[in-house]
């Protein structure tokens, strides 16, 4: 292990430090036009989504589509807006797949929410 | 040191904790990366927001489970966020505008971001002012309806449209959420403020860090900034809309 006090050397990208300007222009820089799109699609699917509300969708229907319009917004959001679509597997995976745990927690409150309601509707119904 | 020289009598156990901790500094400092496209300031961030995401999941799942468990009448919230507009009263209006809000400020902190690596500074600077104000006008919009529903006589432990807990879930969520919405405010009007005095590209060094900056601090306050939209679109859907 060689002891350096350079600072630009723990984990910034040297490359970018060293050759000024011109090479630390290619950071994570992508047409505007793709933002407007993103941020044209981003306002229908909110829109609809409210619209769900407005016309008072009900039943599975309902939930069926929240999901679907949150999780289409969700996607856009992280993938272009944060740029995780350009990043290398090894941060997405790293990213991505933790949260995925919560789906396991809600399972299980889930199963816990239903068993106290029906204890209370046993109990004191 | 090898494994024989261990063994001699001559090394105290003191050396020996030495070379060990030694080794600790030396494994853990070792020029070694995972994230080889994301510099540590962009990978650091990204951790954060993932310990930030498990702060908001259990938030939410808190709430599907109080809400799936009371016997109570779930207040009906797209008439609880209704306005009167003209006369007519119009379902989860203020919601509605609030979201446009926050995502019309994740599309002007886009194009901050790809500014300031164009080096276009002043651009990038007003761009992320556009942010700022659409934070903050989203944190009034906040506070007006917190207003509005504290003089209906909402309150963490009761209200009266139904169960009991519908105030204690809206007010943790939306006031976290609010609070990061009011943080990130604070840091755009910080980094705005270097972008437009050039701090990035004469090497000033911050105030705070007293390191100098680059232009990639947009793009990691933009992460920050799109994952409090993020957020909100879930509690959008979830609160709001289920």
């Amino acid at each position: 292990m060689t002891a350096t006090t350079d600072d630009t050397t723990h984990g910034h990208v040297p490359v970018a430090q060293a050759a000024q300007p011109a090479a630390q222009v290619h950071g994570q820089q992508h047409p505007i036009k793709l933002y407007l799109l993103v941020w044209a699609l981003l306002f229908v699917l909110s829109a609809c989504s409210y619209l769900v509300d407005y016309f008072d969708v009900q039943g599975y229907l309902r939930w069926f589509l929240i999901v679907v319009f949150m999780l289409l917004k969700a996607g856009l959001i992280v993938a272009v807006f944060m740029h995780m679509a350009w990043e290398r597997l090894a941060l997405v995976v790293a990213i991505l797949l933790p949260p995925m745990a919560v789906l396991v927690l809600m399972a299980m409150m889930a199963w816990e929410g239903e068993y106290t309601k029906y204890l209370r509707v046993f109990f004191f119904g | 040191m090898t494994a024989e020289h261990m063994t001699t009598e001559h090394v105290t156990t003191e050396q020996t904790l030495r070379s060990r901790m030694l080794g600790v500094v030396a494994d853990w400092s070792s020029d070694q990366r995972s994230f080889k496209s994301a510099s540590w300031g962009k990978a650091m961030m990204w951790i954060f927001l993932v310990s930030d995401t498990f702060v908001f999941s259990c938030f939410l799942i808190s709430y599907m489970t109080v809400r799936m468990s009371t016997t109570v009448e779930w207040p009906h919230p797209s008439e609880i966020f209704a306005l009167d507009i003209g006369g007519k009263k119009i379902p989860l209006i203020l919601i509605a505008i609030m979201t446009f809000d926050l995502i019309t400020s994740s599309g002007t902190m886009a194009m901050a971001v790809n500014f300031a690596y164009a080096r276009q500074r002043k651009k990038a600077a007003i761009l992320m002012l556009v942010t700022a104000f659409f934070g903050a006008a989203f944190v009034g919009m906040q506070a007006f309806e917190w207003s509005k529903l504290i003089h209906e006589g909402v309150r963490p432990w009761g209200n009266p449209f139904g169960a009991a807990q519908f105030g204690s879930s809206f007010f943790m969520i939306t006031g976290f959420h609010g609070f990061h919405v009011s943080v990130g405010v604070i840091f755009l009007l910080i980094i705005a403020r270097s972008v437009w005095r050039g701090d990035y590209d004469v090497g000033r060094r911050g105030f705070f860090t007293s390191r100098k900056g680059r232009y990639e601090i947009v793009e990691i306050m933009g992460l920050y900034w799109h994952f409090v939209d993020l957020v909100w679109v879930f509690i959008f859907a979830f609160f709001y809309l289920w």
